[in-house]
């Protein structure tokens, strides 16, 4: 069988170190001159279960996974049993036949590691150098990824990848992967291009305690800290995370918190604060299915309404959700310069999907810069809230001998002092309903809206976040259109409405009428139907909805078939 | 031209009860920032102080110096965020005996855990005020307040030996009626390098006047020849009073103990400063992704 693009799955235990291989198998086909798509499978424990990565390499840019696979790599017997019905008669099993009974390219990899005192975790070494001789790559491409891929013992695994590589030559080469001419690219999950698209935007300081799935934020700026000249804690309790980000923000320094669901609902009450007191205030909210502990390794989009009215009172917000690694790298700048900008609390809301999956990128640091945020000019007596016409106090930090700069929880006046009269509390009040136009004004003038696909078609597909990986692929198999909002509050229904039909209170004439498409389906993976919920109450039409909620994200495949049936 | 305390008033109406022990901890609190800043230990500008949520946290509002009126037990978390963000900043937070021995008790047990270089001065009143009477973490046991009618349950918690138990590097008592002696714990309290906690025995005059219960049972630590440095006579002299209202009760003031060991924020930062603004080129991270 021809193919252009490949999907290979990898399957062991916990503890067996699926993730690296799934690293080290994107590598080799990153430098092979493919797009890579990695989507990793994981329970919550540390040893034992059954973890599974899949890598799917194209030639074209991929953001989704697909179901069926090509090459089905097994590090224990769990994995045959649970994923031979991915399986197509010509897929081809690579087993460590020391541990599993299988039909297929039989490698004792166990053995192979054993007879040279190395740890069971180097069978992945060996599993990728059986990988590289099946695609018909030449051993130097298998050194190269092990050099770049792995911190201990590398001599001793090339010696492993050697023997596997030989071993797994020959006539057993049945891939044929063609070599393509493409420069290898940057290949992020979504926690890296959060992390990076923060630095970029300005975080010196990151604070998190560790939640799946954004703990791996915090692991990876802790572990760049010094090359990218930032500082990361980890204190007591997310409650101390948002208040030393807070602290740090009030003093002058761009922080930012990654979190889940929990963990952001402990806090909420400093999210208020942001609100309150105009702290400049990024949070990372990564989704993954709840209530309560749910289910913490795997994926979700239940959180969106969380997102928007988390906090008591009323304050202004700015909620965006990047799609993808590329996404996340700019909207997560993005996020920092409005959180200052509008001195007001930001959300990313990434999930599971986007944060743990590995994305090919083509980054533009340009478009990641870090803007200044407005600055109090020196003029006169320093008033932390003046007001404005457009809401936004300038800002100075402690330490400035010409200023005294009050931040104040309580309903306060001018310069910081609280009140409760009357005339002052409406002041402060209108004063952030000002700024929450402001920021609708500025989000106006960017790009809130992304479509994809075929732009004549008259049946959109509807979606947001990770979701948007799947979706776009099969939107353009089936030759439809996507539409993604990026911002999810203040929700750009003057976009939106260009692509879903004009919405108007009721008796309102239209200023600039646009005709609906004829079908509206959102597709996203929850159970209620979040962003269909949320467009219906600002009135846009959405006639059906396609949800997925066992924690897993859709495959490429598995809901193109989905689409087809809601459109029979 | 020397800064006057004066100078360190808002425009702010001051609502505390007449007789509330707070008047004495702001005022020896102004003269103590006066002092700092005349004697060119500190900038005026350089000063943050922060509060929680109850009668104390009117504090903010009072003084004319950078301030954050935080949440209610949450002083400990901004302020060590401050003072990452800025080492130069001299870092006052005032909370109290609620809010940081009940609502946010763990942030002060991490705070002294990790010698985060901040002051806590806490207004230990041993009743919530603001919210009209209720019992604290330091009520003594039987106490009558609006949510304990028939008298609390629970020992009171004694924040001087939990703070030593903690690892804090500096810990006292003070009162504000002998203001000298207050100013002068206030004051070495804020040039100690790393955490310090001052528990200040401020009599609530509407909800629990304990003035006339302290006046005759407090003495001074340092007169009675105690030795800060040494932790197992700290914790003794802690030990002496465990926050009841026992007639033979003798209650100590001044400092516990005092040690010398690296802050928080000078380990974390090293040389590095967070203060600029930066967007670094990401070149040579991205190569290690290829």
């Amino acid at each position: 069988m021809v193919r252009n693009e490949y999907t290979v799955l990898i399957g062991g235990q916990a503890g067996d170190g699926i993730k690296q291989a799934g690293n080290a198998i994107a590598r080799l086909f990153n430098r092979l001159g493919y797009w890579i798509f990695v989507y990793e499978d994981y329970p919550s424990l540390i040893r034992g279960g059954h973890n599974f990565a899949v890598i799917r390499a194209a030639p074209q840019r991929i953001i989704a996974h697909k179901d069926k696979v090509d090459v089905l790599i097994a590090l224990n017997q769990d994995t045959i049993a649970q994923h031979t019905r991915r399986l197509s008669p010509d897929s081809l099993v690579i087993f460590d036949s020391s541990a599993v009974k299988a039909q297929g390219l039989a490698v004792p990899m166990g053995e192979m590691v054993k007879s040279k005192n190395l740890p069971p975790i180097v069978r992945n070494t060996a599993a990728l150098a059986v990988l590289g001789a099946v695609t018909g790559a030449d051993f130097s491409i298998v050194e190269d990824v092990i050099r770049s891929a792995t911190k201990r013992s590398v001599e001793e695994n090339i010696a492993v990848a050697k023997e596997a590589y030989a071993q797994a030559g020959g006539e057993h080469n049945h891939l044929h992967v063609p070599v393509l001419d493409n420069p290898p690219k940057p290949l992020l999950n979504g926690n890296e291009a959060i992390a990076l698209g923060a630095v970029k935007g300005g975080m010196r300081l990151h604070v998190a305690y560790p939640m799946t799935p954004s703990s791996p934020i915090l692991h990876y700026l802790a572990a760049q800290a010094d090359r990218l000249n930032i500082t990361t804690i980890h204190p007591e309790s997310e409650i101390a995370v948002i208040g030393i980000a807070q602290g740090a923000a009030y003093a002058g320094v761009r922080s930012m918190v990654a979190t889940s669901g929990g963990g952001f609902a402990l806090m909420v009450e400093h999210f208020s604060l942001a609100g309150q007191a105009e702290i400049p205030t990024v949070v990372v909210l990564g989704q993954r299915p709840g209530p309560s502990t749910g289910l913490p390794t795997y994926t979700d989009q239940a959180d969106l309404f969380f997102a928007l009215y988390a906090g008591h009172g009323e304050f202004p917000r700015v909620v965006v959700a990047p799609g993808d690694a590329e996404q996340a790298f700019e909207l997560t700048a993005e996020a920092m310069n409005l959180a200052w900008k509008f001195q007001s609390p930001v959300i990313l809301l990434s999930d599971k999907e986007l944060g743990e999956s590995t994305f090919s990128t083509v980054l533009d640091e340009n478009v990641a810069a870090v803007k200044e945020p407005p600055l109090w000019d020196g003029g006169g007596e320093y008033k932390r809230y003046a007001l404005t016409d457009d809401g936004v106090s300038p800002l100075a930090f402690p330490g400035d001998p010409r200023a005294t700069v009050k931040s104040n929880s309580y309903e306060h006046d001018e310069m910081g002092i609280t009140t409760e009269e009357s005339p002052l509390v409406i002041q402060a009040r209108e004063k952030r309903l000002r700024k929450g136009r402001a920021i609708e004004a500025e989000i106006r003038n960017r790009e809130a809206v992304r479509t994809y696909g075929n732009p004549e078609s008259d049946i959109v597909l509807v979606t947001w976040g990770s979701t948007k990986g799947p979706v776009v692929e099969v939107a353009e198999n089936l030759g439809l259109k996507v539409v993604q909002p990026l911002y999810l509050q203040p929700l750009p229904v003057w976009e939106l409405e260009k692509h879903l039909g004009t919405t108007r209170p009721p008796g309102e004439p239209a200023a600039r009428p646009y005709e609906p498409p004829r079908k509206v389906i959102a597709v996203e993976v929850n159970s209620t139907g979040r962003l269909c919920t949320w467009l219906r109450y600002h009135g846009h039409r959405v006639d059906e909805s396609i949800l997925k909620y066992d924690g897993r994200p859709f495959a490429v495949d598995e809901l193109e078939e989905k689409v087809k049936g809601v459109l029979q | 031209m020397s800064m006057t305390v004066d100078s360190l008033k808002t425009y702010a109406v001051n609502t505390w009860c007449p007789g509330c022990g707070n008047f004495g901890i702001e005022r020896g609190i102004k003269q103590v920032f006066a002092d700092l800043v005349n004697e060119g230990s500190v900038k005026k500008e350089n000063i943050v102080i922060l509060s929680g949520i109850g009668c104390h946290a009117k504090m903010v509002d009072y003084i004319a110096v950078n301030s954050f009126y935080s949440l209610h037990g949450r002083v400990v978390a901004p302020a060590t965020g401050i003072k990452v963000a800025n080492p130069e900043l001299t870092v006052v937070g005032f909370a109290g005996d609620g809010d940081a021995y009940g609502e946010g008790l763990e942030h002060l047990i991490f705070a002294a855990k990790r010698n985060v270089n901040i002051t806590m001065m806490i207004h230990n009143n041993r009743v919530y005020g603001l919210t009209t009477g209720q019992y604290t973490p330091t009520s003594p046991k039987g106490f009558a307040g609006r949510s304990t009618p028939k008298g609390s349950l629970e020992e009171p918690m004694n924040p001087i030996e939990l703070m030593l138990a903690s690892g804090a590097s500096f810990v006292a008592r003070a009162f504000p009626l002998q203001l000298e002696p207050m100013k002068s714990v206030m004051k070495q309290a804020i040039l100690h390098r790393g955490f310090a906690l001052v528990d200040i025995l401020q009599p609530c005059f509407t909800f629990y006047n304990t003035y006339q219960f302290y006046r005759p049972r407090v003495f001074d630590l340092q007169q009675a020849g105690h030795d800060p440095s040494d932790w197992e006579a700290a914790m003794q002299r802690a030990r002496e009073w465990n926050y009841t209202d026992a007639d033979d009760s003798k209650i100590a003031l001044g400092v516990f103990y005092r040690a010398e060991k690296p802050a928080f924020d000078e380990s974390l930062l090293g040389e590095r400063r967070l203060l600029a603004l930066s967007s670094p080129a990401l070149g040579g991270v991205l190569e290690t992704h290829i």
